[in-house]
């Protein structure tokens, strides 16, 4: 089994085998034209054959989606009418080029102004001009494109990059997914996919050159994770997923709005994890009492350079001003590991797991930790913010980090610039050299927020995604009990609050005893919220304080487990 | 030639939808018009050269009109502004 990670474009699971999409190549070759004339009647011609098909679609999507969604293809036939876009294409075909090229001389003049601009969306739209000129051109040399809406069994789609009419067009009775190379959270292909109901990831760099023809695909659209050929266990436990999603959609809701109180009246908070700011939406209506994790890598992936401190400051504002106040922890870029960069590429390391990562990178690249930090303090005014900083294994790494952070806010303060006074500064405790001295970390960092998914792996010294050792991957492990234990105890000696961030925090089995231990903040999927506020009023936390003791002392995660199983049951 | 300054109100500025209505408006039209935006002028019948400018909430815009029509296509940009809400004059 494979997996591969991308920008999860639209909620939902799909489970399905993979068709690839080869990209059609469209020969363009310049050559010189000396009846101007007739050229220029050709390429009008194939603007009239795109328009035609361009209503065609822009009918058919408005028969399926409404008007707000085919207003997509009303634009798209406003670019054929363009004249600042026709007029210098055919003034250069009566300087005696042919049209292919002159087509494709203009579409770039303008993709390169959209991509100069500093502006996400407007450079998103750059997908929309390739789209509309792709399909005069395959007019012009006479080519017609792969046609979606004949596809007739079951399949996740596979492409290089899908463009907004590609994604129109899928015939939903048999298209369950799609997963492409390329593409943003703002591209009218993700807008479209959404839409859809159609769960996809994007943005994956990688997933043409590792998914064949034919093989299984699950497409997990709320986590932004791809798996190819997965073992039968995956299958099944998505499988499971899916159906939950299904079922628990309408009985959960009556939880929405509530807070989170055991029935000994004792509080939690319940936050999501994001990875863009358009989650905030969903996170909101399944109920979330903060963002517990906003995992800023998703701005840094699927692009060709580094996001600017204005975009990166839009974002995080954006993030605030939705969350109105309530708290909201955004951790500093985790990149490195499985998560590439295509415009920086990273030596390839022996253990990129192991390798220069997260703060371990942001501290040896301070120029774009800076530029993050700054957009961060600066957006800190419209909202309730807290800043983590990952993968921390040696306070020296924390006082660094703080440090940087505590000078750019001076520089801001010092131009004028408004910049809140209550920002917490925390990290993740996801490293086990953390999780042991947790009680030095908790004097200088303002709260700790664990992350289970890495501290079991690093702590059992197993690849979470090498299914020979998954047997490995242990949340009710004795040792991972214990060091959960001792960083809530460690951080609420000093007063300062702990969270937990990894997929444990969501988990039936694990909840009973995390609110035993006392933690603060559970942060999981936006999906799994209202589940977890069910769960958890239903829960009493001295009851399951008085068999804290007896699980503590348990030697394997088999006999917690089994001894968990037995005590929900007989309350049941 | 007549001109007109407005205030961007619509929260998503002069992307997309808002852009595709003003030109499809204005194209009929046998005047020229312009949108000036930061010092920057684009042919307002022009989708992509609007787009181009990058209009956010709160941006101040110019629109320039001139021909013989120059009267009823501002009047049909500034019922547009309105009747959108886009933006005020």
């Amino acid at each position: 089994m494979k997996s591969i990670a991308g920008l999860a474009a639209s909620n939902g699971i799909a489970i399905a085998k993979a068709l690839r999409i080869e990209d059609t190549a469209l020969p363009i070759e310049k050559k010189a034209v000396t009846n101007t004339d007739k050229e220029i009647k050709r390429f009008e011609s194939a603007i009239f054959a795109a328009e035609d098909e361009l209503k065609e679609i822009k009918k058919q999507t408005q028969l399926k989606l409404g008007s707000d969604t085919s207003a997509i293809f009303t634009a798209h036939l406003l670019v054929l009418k363009d004249p600042e876009f026709i007029g210098p294409i055919k003034e250069k075909i009566g300087r005696g080029l042919n049209a292919e090229f002159a087509l494709q001389e203009t579409t770039n003049r303008f993709i390169a102004m959209f991509d100069a601009l500093d502006n996400e969306y407007i450079r998103a739209r750059t997908a929309d001009i390739r789209d509309v000129a792709k399909r005069v051109l395959t007019h012009l040399v006479g080519l017609t494109l792969p046609d979606l809406s004949l596809i007739s069994e079951e399949v996740i789609v596979i492409a290089n990059d899908l463009s907004p009419s590609e994604t129109a067009l899928l015939n939903l009775d048999f298209v369950k997914g799609f997963v492409t190379n390329r593409g943003s959270r703002t591209s009218h292909t993700a807008i479209l996919a959404r839409t859809l109901e159609i769960p996809a990831v994007i943005g994956t760099n990688t997933a043409t050159s590792t998914i064949e023809n034919g093989q299984v695909v699950i497409v997990d659209g709320i986590e932004g994770r791809v798996y190819v050929n997965p073992s039968e266990e995956i299958i099944s436990a998505y499988r499971a997923k899916s159906a939950d999603l299904e079922a628990n959609k309408v009985e959960m809701t009556k939880y929405l709005n509530k807070p989170t109180v055991t029935l000994d009246g004792h509080r939690v908070e319940l936050a999501a994890n994001i990875g863009t700011p358009e989650d905030v939406k969903g996170a909101i209506e399944n109920g979330s009492e903060g963002i517990g994790l906003y995992r800023t890598e998703f701005l840094y992936m699927g692009r060709d350079s580094f996001p600017s401190e204005e975009e990166q400051y839009e974002a995080y504002k954006s993030v605030l001003d939705c969350m109105k106040n309530r708290p909201t922890v955004i951790r500093t870029l985790d990149c490195g590991g499985d998560k590439e960069l295509p415009y920086f590429k990273l030596p390839d390391e022996m253990n990129p797991y192991l390798g220069l990562r997260a703060i371990r990178l942001s501290l040896e690249m301070q120029d774009m930790f800076r530029t993050q930090l700054r957009a961060l303090l600066r957006a800190s005014v419209h909202g309730n913010l807290k800043i983590m900083f990952p993968m921390i294994a040696t306070l020296d790494e924390f006082r660094k980090a703080k440090a940087i952070l505590i000078q750019e806010k001076e520089q801001l303060i010092s131009k004028g610039i408004a910049v809140s006074e209550s920002i917490e500064i925390g990290m993740m405790v996801e490293v086990p050299s953390a999780a042991v001295i947790a009680d030095h970390f908790a004097k200088e960092a303002d709260f700790l927020s664990i992350g289970t998914n890495d501290l079991i792996q690093y702590t059992l010294a197993a690849d979470r995604m090498n299914e020979r050792v998954s047997y490995l991957y242990q949340p009710y492990h004795p040792a991972i009990l214990r060091l959960v234990k001792n960083v809530i105890d460690a951080a609420h000696q000093q007063g300062k609050w702990v969270g937990m961030c990894g997929q444990m925090a969501e988990d039936d089995i694990a909840i009973p005893i995390l609110l035993a231990l006392g933690l603060d903040e559970f942060s999981m999927s936006a999906s799994s919220i209202l589940k977890a506020r069910s769960r958890i009023s239903q829960l009493s936390k001295s009851k399951w304080e008085g068999h804290l003791s007896h699980i503590m002392s348990l030697s394997t995660a088999e006999e917690v487990e089994h001894f968990m199983k037995e005590i929900i049951g007989k309350r049941n | 030639m007549i001109e007109r300054s407005y205030k961007i109100t619509s929260v998503e500025g002069l992307h997309a939808r808002p852009a595709a209505t003003l030109v499809a408006a204005v194209t009929p039209f046998t005047s020229e018009v312009k949108l000036e935006y930061q010092e920057r002028q684009v042919n307002m019948k022009s989708i992509m050269g609007l787009m181009s400018l990058g209009i956010s909430k709160d941006s101040t815009i110019k629109i320039i009109a001139d021909g013989s029509d120059e009267e009823d296509l501002m009047a049909v940009v500034d019922a547009l502004m309105k009747t959108e809400g886009l933006a005020t004059g």
